[in-house]
Protein backbone atom coordinates (compact mmCIF):
# COMPACT_ATOMS: atom_id res chain seq x y z
CA UNK A 1 0.00 0.00 0.00
CA UNK A 2 0.95 3.61 -0.25
CA UNK A 3 1.34 4.35 3.42
CA UNK A 4 -0.57 6.95 5.32
CA UNK A 5 -3.71 8.38 3.83
CA UNK A 6 -3.38 12.03 2.96
CA UNK A 7 -6.61 13.90 2.34
CA UNK A 8 -6.22 15.96 -0.85
CA UNK A 9 -9.77 17.00 -1.62
CA UNK A 10 -12.39 17.82 0.92
CA UNK A 11 -15.82 18.90 -0.23
CA UNK A 12 -18.24 19.94 2.47
CA UNK A 13 -21.93 20.42 1.90
CA UNK A 14 -21.37 21.90 -1.55
CA UNK A 15 -24.22 23.26 -3.65
CA UNK A 16 -24.05 25.45 -6.75
CA UNK A 17 -26.77 27.16 -8.74
CA UNK A 18 -25.77 28.85 -12.02
CA UNK A 19 -26.91 32.44 -12.49
CA UNK A 20 -30.31 32.68 -14.22
CA UNK A 21 -31.29 29.11 -13.37
CA UNK A 22 -33.56 27.95 -10.59
CA UNK A 23 -32.47 24.39 -9.90
CA UNK A 24 -29.07 23.85 -8.32
CA UNK A 25 -26.70 22.02 -10.69
CA UNK A 26 -25.19 20.20 -7.72
CA UNK A 27 -26.47 19.96 -4.19
CA UNK A 28 -25.32 18.73 -0.77
CA UNK A 29 -22.10 17.21 -2.03
CA UNK A 30 -19.85 15.72 0.65
CA UNK A 31 -16.78 14.00 -0.69
CA UNK A 32 -13.29 13.29 0.61
CA UNK A 33 -10.59 12.03 -1.74
CA UNK A 34 -7.19 10.83 -0.62
CA UNK A 35 -3.88 11.16 -2.39
CA UNK A 36 -3.32 8.46 -5.01
CA UNK A 37 -6.95 7.50 -5.48
CA UNK A 38 -8.32 6.82 -8.95
CA UNK A 39 -11.91 7.94 -8.91
CA UNK A 40 -14.34 7.31 -11.74
CA UNK A 41 -17.05 9.97 -11.66
CA UNK A 42 -20.07 9.09 -13.72
CA UNK A 43 -23.80 9.59 -14.11
CA UNK A 44 -26.34 10.46 -16.78
CA UNK A 45 -25.85 13.65 -18.77
CA UNK A 46 -26.95 16.71 -16.83
CA UNK A 47 -26.25 15.00 -13.48
CA UNK A 48 -23.80 17.70 -12.40
CA UNK A 49 -20.48 15.94 -12.90
CA UNK A 50 -18.98 18.69 -15.05
CA UNK A 51 -20.12 21.31 -12.54
CA UNK A 52 -18.43 19.37 -9.75
CA UNK A 53 -15.19 19.28 -11.76
CA UNK A 54 -15.36 23.05 -12.24
CA UNK A 55 -15.51 23.43 -8.47
CA UNK A 56 -12.26 21.51 -8.04
CA UNK A 57 -9.91 24.04 -9.61
CA UNK A 58 -11.82 27.16 -8.64
CA UNK A 59 -13.46 27.86 -12.04
CA UNK A 60 -16.47 27.85 -9.74
CA UNK A 61 -16.82 30.31 -8.00
CA UNK A 62 -14.19 32.51 -9.74
CA UNK A 63 -15.32 32.33 -13.39
CA UNK A 64 -18.87 31.03 -13.43
CA UNK A 65 -21.55 33.27 -11.99
CA UNK A 66 -23.99 31.77 -9.56
CA UNK A 67 -24.58 30.93 -5.97
CA UNK A 68 -22.19 28.63 -4.15
CA UNK A 69 -22.74 27.13 -0.73
CA UNK A 70 -20.34 24.99 1.24
CA UNK A 71 -16.58 24.62 0.87
CA UNK A 72 -14.06 22.94 -1.38
CA UNK A 73 -10.63 22.49 0.15
CA UNK A 74 -7.84 21.38 -2.17
CA UNK A 75 -4.64 20.30 -0.45
CA UNK A 76 -5.41 22.74 2.35
CA UNK A 77 -6.53 25.65 0.14
CA UNK A 78 -10.13 26.80 0.27
CA UNK A 79 -11.10 27.49 -3.36
CA UNK A 80 -13.07 30.57 -2.36
CA UNK A 81 -9.95 32.23 -1.00
CA UNK A 82 -7.41 31.26 -3.64
CA UNK A 83 -7.27 32.33 -7.30
CA UNK A 84 -7.45 29.83 -10.17
CA UNK A 85 -3.76 30.19 -11.16
CA UNK A 86 -2.77 29.11 -7.67
CA UNK A 87 -5.22 26.20 -7.65
CA UNK A 88 -4.04 25.18 -11.14
CA UNK A 89 -0.75 24.13 -9.55
CA UNK A 90 -2.70 21.64 -7.46
CA UNK A 91 -5.37 20.57 -9.93
CA UNK A 92 -4.93 20.08 -13.67
CA UNK A 93 -8.16 20.10 -15.66
CA UNK A 94 -8.43 18.37 -19.06
CA UNK A 95 -11.52 18.73 -21.21
CA UNK A 96 -13.36 16.74 -23.84
CA UNK A 97 -12.13 18.62 -26.86
CA UNK A 98 -8.34 18.98 -26.94
CA UNK A 99 -8.50 21.47 -29.82
CA UNK A 100 -10.05 24.05 -27.53
CA UNK A 101 -7.28 23.59 -25.04
CA UNK A 102 -4.21 23.84 -27.28
CA UNK A 103 -3.13 27.40 -27.98
CA UNK A 104 0.54 27.34 -29.02
CA UNK A 105 2.34 26.88 -32.32
CA UNK A 106 4.07 23.68 -31.38
CA UNK A 107 3.99 21.00 -28.70
CA UNK A 108 7.13 22.18 -26.88
CA UNK A 109 5.77 25.72 -26.60
CA UNK A 110 2.41 24.33 -25.49
CA UNK A 111 4.05 22.52 -22.60
CA UNK A 112 6.09 25.56 -21.60
CA UNK A 113 3.10 27.89 -21.70
CA UNK A 114 1.70 27.35 -18.19
CA UNK A 115 5.01 27.35 -16.28
CA UNK A 116 6.11 30.44 -18.25
CA UNK A 117 2.97 32.20 -17.15
CA UNK A 118 3.84 31.43 -13.56
CA UNK A 119 7.21 33.08 -14.09
CA UNK A 120 9.27 30.00 -13.28
CA UNK A 121 13.00 30.16 -14.07
CA UNK A 122 14.00 29.18 -17.62
CA UNK A 123 16.01 26.15 -16.56
CA UNK A 124 13.15 24.81 -14.45
CA UNK A 125 10.72 25.23 -17.35
CA UNK A 126 13.06 23.39 -19.71
CA UNK A 127 13.47 20.58 -17.20
CA UNK A 128 9.75 20.17 -16.69
CA UNK A 129 9.01 20.19 -20.41
CA UNK A 130 11.65 17.51 -21.07
CA UNK A 131 10.46 15.34 -18.19
CA UNK A 132 6.87 15.53 -19.32
CA UNK A 133 7.67 14.83 -22.99
CA UNK A 134 9.54 11.70 -21.87
CA UNK A 135 6.94 10.61 -19.38
CA UNK A 136 4.11 10.71 -21.91
CA UNK A 137 6.35 9.37 -24.71
CA UNK A 138 5.62 12.30 -26.98
CA UNK A 139 9.19 13.50 -27.57
CA UNK A 140 8.81 12.82 -31.28
CA UNK A 141 5.98 15.32 -31.43
CA UNK A 142 7.87 18.21 -29.88
CA UNK A 143 8.10 20.38 -33.01
CA UNK A 144 4.67 19.55 -34.38
CA UNK A 145 1.78 22.01 -34.52
CA UNK A 146 -1.44 20.94 -32.77
CA UNK A 147 -3.27 20.60 -36.09
CA UNK A 148 -0.69 18.11 -37.33
CA UNK A 149 -1.52 15.70 -34.51
CA UNK A 150 -4.12 12.95 -34.38
CA UNK A 151 -6.94 13.30 -31.85
CA UNK A 152 -5.25 10.89 -29.42
CA UNK A 153 -1.96 12.76 -29.71
CA UNK A 154 -3.69 16.10 -29.18
CA UNK A 155 -5.33 14.86 -26.03
CA UNK A 156 -2.03 13.50 -24.69
CA UNK A 157 -0.46 16.89 -25.39
CA UNK A 158 -3.33 18.57 -23.55
CA UNK A 159 -2.66 16.32 -20.55
CA UNK A 160 1.08 17.03 -20.81
CA UNK A 161 0.43 20.76 -20.88
CA UNK A 162 -1.29 20.69 -17.49
CA UNK A 163 1.29 18.28 -16.05
CA UNK A 164 4.10 20.82 -16.38
CA UNK A 165 2.57 22.62 -13.42
CA UNK A 166 3.11 19.39 -11.45
CA UNK A 167 -0.41 19.13 -10.11
CA UNK A 168 -1.12 16.49 -7.48
CA UNK A 169 -4.60 16.06 -8.88
CA UNK A 170 -5.70 15.52 -12.46
CA UNK A 171 -9.36 16.01 -13.34
CA UNK A 172 -10.38 14.77 -16.80
CA UNK A 173 -13.84 15.47 -18.18
CA UNK A 174 -14.60 12.86 -20.88
CA UNK A 175 -11.09 13.06 -22.33
CA UNK A 176 -11.71 10.31 -24.89
CA UNK A 177 -15.15 11.07 -26.25
CA UNK A 178 -13.88 12.74 -29.44
CA UNK A 179 -11.24 10.08 -30.10
CA UNK A 180 -11.22 6.92 -32.15
CA UNK A 181 -10.96 3.74 -30.04
CA UNK A 182 -7.19 3.36 -30.46
CA UNK A 183 -6.62 7.00 -29.52
CA UNK A 184 -8.86 6.52 -26.49
CA UNK A 185 -6.85 3.52 -25.38
CA UNK A 186 -3.59 5.50 -25.56
CA UNK A 187 -5.03 8.31 -23.46
CA UNK A 188 -6.48 5.98 -20.82
CA UNK A 189 -3.17 4.12 -20.55
CA UNK A 190 -1.39 7.41 -20.01
CA UNK A 191 -3.77 8.32 -17.20
CA UNK A 192 -3.25 4.94 -15.56
CA UNK A 193 0.52 5.39 -15.75
CA UNK A 194 0.36 8.81 -14.06
CA UNK A 195 -1.64 7.30 -11.24
CA UNK A 196 0.54 4.22 -10.78
CA UNK A 197 3.97 5.70 -11.29
CA UNK A 198 3.64 9.24 -9.97
CA UNK A 199 0.79 8.70 -7.54
CA UNK A 200 -1.19 11.50 -9.21
CA UNK A 201 -4.74 11.52 -7.87
CA UNK A 202 -7.15 10.98 -10.75
CA UNK A 203 -10.74 12.08 -11.08
CA UNK A 204 -12.04 10.84 -14.39
CA UNK A 205 -15.36 11.29 -16.11
CA UNK A 206 -15.48 8.53 -18.70
CA UNK A 207 -17.96 6.35 -20.54
CA UNK A 208 -15.63 3.62 -21.83
CA UNK A 209 -15.84 1.76 -18.58
CA UNK A 210 -14.57 -1.60 -19.79
CA UNK A 211 -11.16 -0.09 -20.46
CA UNK A 212 -10.85 1.91 -17.29
CA UNK A 213 -12.69 0.06 -14.56
CA UNK A 214 -9.84 -2.33 -13.72
CA UNK A 215 -7.65 0.66 -12.80
CA UNK A 216 -10.10 2.58 -10.67
CA UNK A 217 -10.22 2.36 -6.90
CA UNK A 218 -13.54 4.03 -6.48
CA UNK A 219 -16.71 4.83 -8.38
CA UNK A 220 -18.76 7.91 -7.57
CA UNK A 221 -22.18 7.94 -9.21
CA UNK A 222 -24.16 11.16 -9.53
CA UNK A 223 -27.76 11.73 -10.46
CA UNK A 224 -29.78 14.95 -10.46
CA UNK A 225 -26.98 16.95 -8.83
CA UNK A 226 -26.33 14.56 -5.96
CA UNK A 227 -23.95 11.74 -5.18
CA UNK A 228 -26.07 8.62 -4.98
CA UNK A 229 -23.42 5.94 -4.72
CA UNK A 230 -19.77 5.91 -3.67
CA UNK A 231 -18.20 2.45 -3.66
CA UNK A 232 -15.44 0.24 -5.10
CA UNK A 233 -16.08 -0.62 -8.78
CA UNK A 234 -17.24 -4.22 -8.32
CA UNK A 235 -19.74 -3.14 -5.68
CA UNK A 236 -21.00 -0.14 -7.64
CA UNK A 237 -21.68 -2.12 -10.80
CA UNK A 238 -23.16 -5.19 -9.16
CA UNK A 239 -25.89 -3.00 -7.73
CA UNK A 240 -28.85 -2.15 -9.92
CA UNK A 241 -28.35 1.60 -9.49
CA UNK A 242 -26.17 2.29 -12.58
CA UNK A 243 -28.69 0.58 -14.86
CA UNK A 244 -31.59 2.43 -13.23
CA UNK A 245 -30.11 5.89 -13.71
CA UNK A 246 -28.94 5.11 -17.23
CA UNK A 247 -25.21 4.49 -16.79
CA UNK A 248 -23.76 1.86 -19.07
CA UNK A 249 -22.69 -1.32 -17.31
CA UNK A 250 -19.64 -2.98 -18.90
CA UNK A 251 -20.46 -6.14 -20.86
CA UNK A 252 -18.30 -8.27 -18.54
CA UNK A 253 -20.35 -7.29 -15.48
CA UNK A 254 -23.65 -7.43 -17.33
CA UNK A 255 -22.88 -10.99 -18.37
CA UNK A 256 -21.76 -11.84 -14.82
CA UNK A 257 -25.03 -10.48 -13.40
CA UNK A 258 -27.09 -12.47 -15.94
CA UNK A 259 -25.22 -15.70 -15.19
CA UNK A 260 -25.74 -15.22 -11.45
CA UNK A 261 -29.46 -15.13 -12.18
CA UNK A 262 -29.40 -18.64 -13.62
CA UNK A 263 -27.60 -19.91 -10.55
CA UNK A 264 -23.97 -19.87 -11.65
CA UNK A 265 -21.31 -18.99 -9.08
CA UNK A 266 -17.98 -17.24 -9.51
CA UNK A 267 -15.26 -16.37 -7.03
CA UNK A 268 -14.68 -12.85 -8.38
CA UNK A 269 -16.37 -10.06 -10.31
CA UNK A 270 -14.87 -9.57 -13.80
CA UNK A 271 -14.16 -5.85 -14.23
CA UNK A 272 -12.75 -6.13 -17.75
CA UNK A 273 -13.51 -8.21 -20.83
CA UNK A 274 -10.17 -9.95 -20.25
CA UNK A 275 -11.26 -11.03 -16.74
CA UNK A 276 -14.61 -12.18 -18.07
CA UNK A 277 -13.02 -14.21 -20.87
CA UNK A 278 -10.83 -16.03 -18.34
CA UNK A 279 -13.72 -16.69 -16.02
CA UNK A 280 -15.96 -18.02 -18.77
CA UNK A 281 -13.23 -20.17 -20.29
CA UNK A 282 -12.88 -21.88 -16.90
CA UNK A 283 -16.61 -22.47 -16.70
CA UNK A 284 -16.96 -23.77 -20.26
CA UNK A 285 -13.97 -26.11 -20.21
CA UNK B 1 -30.88 5.33 -53.36
CA UNK B 2 -27.39 6.80 -53.08
CA UNK B 3 -24.86 5.90 -55.75
CA UNK B 4 -21.32 7.07 -55.27
CA UNK B 5 -18.90 6.28 -58.10
CA UNK B 6 -15.14 6.84 -57.98
CA UNK B 7 -15.45 9.94 -55.82
CA UNK B 8 -12.37 12.09 -55.22
CA UNK B 9 -12.12 15.22 -53.11
CA UNK B 10 -9.21 17.48 -52.19
CA UNK B 11 -9.52 20.38 -49.75
CA UNK B 12 -8.10 23.75 -50.84
CA UNK B 13 -5.07 23.45 -48.53
CA UNK B 14 -4.11 20.21 -50.30
CA UNK B 15 -5.41 17.40 -48.09
CA UNK B 16 -6.77 14.63 -50.26
CA UNK B 17 -9.81 13.51 -48.25
CA UNK B 18 -11.36 11.03 -50.67
CA UNK B 19 -9.44 8.78 -53.04
CA UNK B 20 -11.89 6.99 -55.30
CA UNK B 21 -14.83 6.01 -53.13
CA UNK B 22 -17.58 3.87 -54.67
CA UNK B 23 -20.62 2.93 -52.64
CA UNK B 24 -24.27 2.02 -53.21
CA UNK B 25 -26.80 2.58 -50.46
CA UNK B 26 -30.28 1.25 -51.11
CA UNK B 27 -33.55 2.65 -49.76
CA UNK B 28 -34.28 1.68 -46.18
CA UNK B 29 -30.76 0.56 -45.28
CA UNK B 30 -29.12 1.14 -41.91
CA UNK B 31 -25.44 1.90 -42.22
CA UNK B 32 -22.62 2.95 -39.93
CA UNK B 33 -19.59 4.54 -41.58
CA UNK B 34 -16.56 4.04 -39.36
CA UNK B 35 -12.83 4.71 -39.36
CA UNK B 36 -10.15 6.75 -37.64
CA UNK B 37 -10.09 10.55 -37.36
CA UNK B 38 -9.28 11.96 -40.77
CA UNK B 39 -10.34 8.89 -42.78
CA UNK B 40 -12.71 10.94 -44.95
CA UNK B 41 -16.03 9.92 -43.37
CA UNK B 42 -17.41 13.44 -42.84
CA UNK B 43 -16.20 14.56 -46.27
CA UNK B 44 -18.07 11.64 -47.81
CA UNK B 45 -21.40 12.32 -46.11
CA UNK B 46 -21.20 16.02 -46.93
CA UNK B 47 -21.48 14.88 -50.55
CA UNK B 48 -24.80 13.15 -49.86
CA UNK B 49 -26.72 16.40 -49.41
CA UNK B 50 -24.71 18.36 -51.94
CA UNK B 51 -22.83 20.46 -49.38
CA UNK B 52 -19.71 19.34 -51.18
CA UNK B 53 -19.76 18.62 -54.90
CA UNK B 54 -17.61 15.89 -56.45
CA UNK B 55 -14.36 17.08 -58.00
CA UNK B 56 -14.04 13.78 -59.77
CA UNK B 57 -16.56 10.94 -59.94
CA UNK B 58 -20.27 11.26 -59.25
CA UNK B 59 -22.84 11.17 -56.48
CA UNK B 60 -26.39 10.34 -57.51
CA UNK B 61 -29.34 10.71 -55.15
CA UNK B 62 -32.31 8.78 -56.56
CA UNK B 63 -30.65 9.01 -59.93
CA UNK B 64 -30.06 12.78 -59.80
CA UNK B 65 -26.49 14.13 -59.95
CA UNK B 66 -25.86 16.32 -56.85
CA UNK B 67 -24.01 18.80 -59.05
CA UNK B 68 -27.24 19.54 -60.85
CA UNK B 69 -29.49 20.34 -57.90
CA UNK B 70 -29.34 22.87 -55.07
CA UNK B 71 -28.64 21.99 -51.44
CA UNK B 72 -32.04 23.43 -50.54
CA UNK B 73 -33.75 21.02 -52.90
CA UNK B 74 -31.79 18.06 -51.58
CA UNK B 75 -32.56 19.05 -47.97
CA UNK B 76 -36.07 17.67 -48.19
CA UNK B 77 -34.70 14.30 -49.19
CA UNK B 78 -31.39 14.15 -47.35
CA UNK B 79 -31.11 15.47 -43.79
CA UNK B 80 -27.60 15.92 -42.41
CA UNK B 81 -26.98 16.39 -38.69
CA UNK B 82 -23.51 17.75 -37.98
CA UNK B 83 -21.09 16.51 -35.37
CA UNK B 84 -20.82 19.87 -33.66
CA UNK B 85 -24.32 21.19 -32.96
CA UNK B 86 -22.97 24.72 -32.56
CA UNK B 87 -22.29 24.84 -36.29
CA UNK B 88 -25.99 24.35 -36.82
CA UNK B 89 -27.92 26.14 -34.08
CA UNK B 90 -28.67 29.85 -34.18
CA UNK B 91 -32.27 30.52 -33.07
CA UNK B 92 -33.21 32.01 -29.73
CA UNK B 93 -35.39 29.10 -28.60
CA UNK B 94 -35.46 25.38 -29.25
CA UNK B 95 -38.93 25.62 -30.73
CA UNK B 96 -37.91 28.36 -33.19
CA UNK B 97 -34.90 26.33 -34.20
CA UNK B 98 -37.15 23.51 -35.35
CA UNK B 99 -39.78 25.77 -36.89
CA UNK B 100 -37.18 27.65 -38.89
CA UNK B 101 -36.21 24.59 -40.91
CA UNK B 102 -39.84 23.76 -41.63
CA UNK B 103 -40.76 27.32 -42.64
CA UNK B 104 -37.79 27.46 -44.97
CA UNK B 105 -38.89 24.36 -46.78
CA UNK B 106 -42.38 25.73 -47.28
CA UNK B 107 -44.51 23.63 -44.95
CA UNK B 108 -47.95 25.00 -44.02
CA UNK B 109 -48.39 26.49 -40.55
CA UNK B 110 -50.55 23.53 -39.57
CA UNK B 111 -47.83 21.08 -40.61
CA UNK B 112 -45.17 23.17 -38.89
CA UNK B 113 -47.06 23.02 -35.61
CA UNK B 114 -47.74 19.32 -35.88
CA UNK B 115 -44.20 18.34 -36.85
CA UNK B 116 -42.64 20.58 -34.22
CA UNK B 117 -44.74 19.02 -31.49
CA UNK B 118 -44.02 15.55 -32.78
CA UNK B 119 -40.27 15.95 -32.97
CA UNK B 120 -39.88 17.71 -29.59
CA UNK B 121 -41.81 14.91 -27.96
CA UNK B 122 -39.98 12.21 -29.90
CA UNK B 123 -36.61 13.52 -28.75
CA UNK B 124 -37.62 14.36 -25.20
CA UNK B 125 -37.10 18.10 -25.72
CA UNK B 126 -40.53 19.43 -24.79
CA UNK B 127 -39.34 20.82 -21.48
CA UNK B 128 -36.73 22.91 -23.30
CA UNK B 129 -39.16 24.36 -25.84
CA UNK B 130 -38.66 27.96 -24.67
CA UNK B 131 -34.98 27.65 -23.73
CA UNK B 132 -32.14 29.05 -25.78
CA UNK B 133 -30.28 26.15 -27.43
CA UNK B 134 -27.03 27.72 -26.31
CA UNK B 135 -28.01 27.40 -22.64
CA UNK B 136 -28.31 23.61 -22.94
CA UNK B 137 -25.65 20.97 -22.34
CA UNK B 138 -23.63 19.56 -25.26
CA UNK B 139 -25.68 16.37 -25.34
CA UNK B 140 -28.96 18.28 -25.30
CA UNK B 141 -27.79 20.66 -28.03
CA UNK B 142 -27.05 17.62 -30.17
CA UNK B 143 -30.63 16.47 -29.77
CA UNK B 144 -31.90 19.93 -30.77
CA UNK B 145 -29.74 19.79 -33.91
CA UNK B 146 -31.20 16.36 -34.67
CA UNK B 147 -34.73 17.70 -34.09
CA UNK B 148 -34.20 20.51 -36.59
CA UNK B 149 -33.36 17.93 -39.27
CA UNK B 150 -35.66 15.07 -38.27
CA UNK B 151 -38.73 17.35 -38.31
CA UNK B 152 -38.45 17.48 -42.09
CA UNK B 153 -38.77 13.66 -42.10
CA UNK B 154 -36.07 13.22 -44.73
CA UNK B 155 -36.05 9.93 -46.65
CA UNK B 156 -32.31 9.74 -46.00
CA UNK B 157 -31.13 10.74 -42.53
CA UNK B 158 -27.39 11.18 -42.01
CA UNK B 159 -25.87 11.80 -38.58
CA UNK B 160 -22.22 12.64 -37.94
CA UNK B 161 -21.04 11.27 -34.57
CA UNK B 162 -24.47 11.38 -32.90
CA UNK B 163 -23.43 9.58 -29.69
CA UNK B 164 -20.74 11.99 -28.48
CA UNK B 165 -21.84 13.55 -25.20
CA UNK B 166 -24.86 11.24 -24.88
CA UNK B 167 -25.14 9.02 -21.84
CA UNK B 168 -26.04 5.33 -21.94
CA UNK B 169 -29.77 5.89 -21.66
CA UNK B 170 -29.82 8.57 -24.35
CA UNK B 171 -27.72 6.40 -26.64
CA UNK B 172 -30.13 3.53 -26.23
CA UNK B 173 -33.02 5.87 -26.95
CA UNK B 174 -31.27 7.33 -29.98
CA UNK B 175 -30.43 3.86 -31.26
CA UNK B 176 -34.00 2.68 -30.91
CA UNK B 177 -35.34 5.85 -32.47
CA UNK B 178 -33.06 5.52 -35.49
CA UNK B 179 -34.00 1.87 -35.83
CA UNK B 180 -37.67 2.79 -35.76
CA UNK B 181 -37.16 5.54 -38.31
CA UNK B 182 -35.32 3.10 -40.56
CA UNK B 183 -38.00 0.45 -40.19
CA UNK B 184 -40.55 2.96 -41.43
CA UNK B 185 -38.74 2.72 -44.76
CA UNK B 186 -36.18 5.51 -44.42
CA UNK B 187 -32.44 5.21 -44.89
CA UNK B 188 -30.36 5.93 -41.78
CA UNK B 189 -26.64 6.57 -42.06
CA UNK B 190 -24.36 7.39 -39.12
CA UNK B 191 -20.72 8.31 -38.99
CA UNK B 192 -19.42 7.00 -35.70
CA UNK B 193 -16.42 5.79 -33.67
CA UNK B 194 -18.71 4.09 -31.27
CA UNK B 195 -18.29 0.38 -32.03
CA UNK B 196 -20.79 -0.62 -29.35
CA UNK B 197 -23.47 1.64 -30.82
CA UNK B 198 -22.72 0.63 -34.42
CA UNK B 199 -22.74 -3.12 -33.76
CA UNK B 200 -25.96 -2.93 -31.80
CA UNK B 201 -28.14 -0.80 -34.05
CA UNK B 202 -26.77 -1.02 -37.61
CA UNK B 203 -26.88 -3.82 -40.13
CA UNK B 204 -24.14 -2.72 -42.47
CA UNK B 205 -20.73 -1.36 -41.51
CA UNK B 206 -18.65 0.61 -44.01
CA UNK B 207 -15.06 1.14 -42.86
CA UNK B 208 -12.91 3.91 -44.32
CA UNK B 209 -9.18 4.51 -44.06
CA UNK B 210 -7.11 7.18 -45.77
CA UNK B 211 -9.89 8.30 -48.07
CA UNK B 212 -10.94 4.84 -49.24
CA UNK B 213 -13.53 2.24 -48.33
CA UNK B 214 -11.59 -0.74 -46.98
CA UNK B 215 -14.46 -2.92 -45.77
CA UNK B 216 -18.20 -3.19 -46.20
CA UNK B 217 -20.40 -5.84 -44.59
CA UNK B 218 -22.42 -6.94 -41.56
CA UNK B 219 -21.06 -6.09 -38.05
CA UNK B 220 -20.12 -9.67 -37.18
CA UNK B 221 -17.91 -9.92 -40.25
CA UNK B 222 -16.39 -6.44 -40.29
CA UNK B 223 -15.98 -5.59 -36.59
CA UNK B 224 -14.34 -8.90 -35.77
CA UNK B 225 -11.73 -8.78 -38.54
CA UNK B 226 -8.33 -7.89 -36.98
CA UNK B 227 -6.81 -6.64 -40.25
CA UNK B 228 -9.65 -4.23 -40.89
CA UNK B 229 -9.76 -3.03 -37.29
CA UNK B 230 -6.03 -2.42 -37.25
CA UNK B 231 -6.04 -0.42 -40.46
CA UNK B 232 -8.82 1.81 -39.21
CA UNK B 233 -7.83 2.37 -35.53
CA UNK B 234 -11.01 0.66 -34.39
CA UNK B 235 -11.30 -1.81 -31.56
CA UNK B 236 -13.83 -4.66 -31.59
CA UNK B 237 -17.03 -4.29 -29.54
CA UNK B 238 -16.70 -5.74 -26.00
CA UNK B 239 -18.94 -8.70 -26.88
CA UNK B 240 -16.76 -9.55 -29.89
CA UNK B 241 -13.59 -9.46 -27.77
CA UNK B 242 -15.16 -11.85 -25.30
CA UNK B 243 -16.41 -14.16 -28.02
CA UNK B 244 -12.97 -14.16 -29.69
CA UNK B 245 -11.05 -14.79 -26.46
CA UNK B 246 -13.31 -17.65 -25.41
CA UNK B 247 -13.18 -19.21 -28.88
CA UNK B 248 -9.38 -19.39 -28.63
CA UNK B 249 -9.68 -21.85 -25.77
CA UNK B 250 -13.04 -23.53 -26.22
CA UNK B 251 -13.72 -25.86 -29.15
CA UNK B 252 -16.40 -24.75 -31.59
CA UNK B 253 -17.23 -21.59 -29.67
CA UNK B 254 -18.18 -18.96 -32.30
CA UNK B 255 -15.55 -16.24 -32.54
CA UNK B 256 -17.66 -13.57 -34.20
CA UNK B 257 -20.60 -12.86 -31.89
CA UNK B 258 -21.28 -9.13 -31.61
CA UNK B 259 -24.63 -8.94 -29.82
CA UNK B 260 -24.92 -9.34 -26.05
CA UNK B 261 -27.98 -11.59 -26.09
CA UNK B 262 -26.42 -13.93 -28.65
CA UNK B 263 -23.35 -14.33 -26.43
CA UNK B 264 -25.43 -14.86 -23.31
CA UNK B 265 -27.54 -17.52 -25.05
CA UNK B 266 -24.45 -19.30 -26.38
CA UNK B 267 -22.92 -19.44 -22.89
CA UNK B 268 -26.14 -20.56 -21.22
CA UNK B 269 -26.76 -23.32 -23.79
CA UNK B 270 -23.26 -24.67 -23.29
CA UNK B 271 -23.40 -24.52 -19.50
CA UNK B 272 -26.70 -26.39 -19.43
CA UNK B 273 -25.48 -29.06 -21.83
Amino acid sequence: MRGMLVVLIEIKNLSFTYANTEEPAIKNIDLTINEGEFVLLTGPSGCGKTTLCRCLNGLIPHFYNGEMEGDVIIDGLNTKEHPVYELAQKVGLVFQDPENQLVSLNVEKELAFAPENLGLPREEIRKRVEETLQLLKIEHLRHKAPYELSGGEQQRVAIASVLTLKPKILVLDEPTSNLDPKGAEQVLKTIKKLNEELNVTIILIEHRLDLILPYTSRVVLMDKGEIILDAPPYEAFCSSIPEEIGVDVPVSIKLYNELLKIGMKFNKVPLSTKDAAELLTEVLK
Amino acid sequence: MIEVADLWFTYPEGTIALRGVSLRIGDGESIAIMGENGAGKTTLVKHFNGLLKPQKGTVLIDGVDTREVSVAKLAKKVGLVFQNPDHQLFSSTVEEEVMFALKNLGFTSEEIKERTNWVLKFLDLEKYRERSPLSLSGGERKRVALASVLCVKPKILVLDEPTIGQDAKQKRKLGELLKKYQEEGNTVIVVTHDVEFASKYFKRIVVMAKGKVIADGPPNKVLTNPTILNESSLTPPQVAILSYEIAKKINNFPKDIVLFNDLLQEVITRVKR
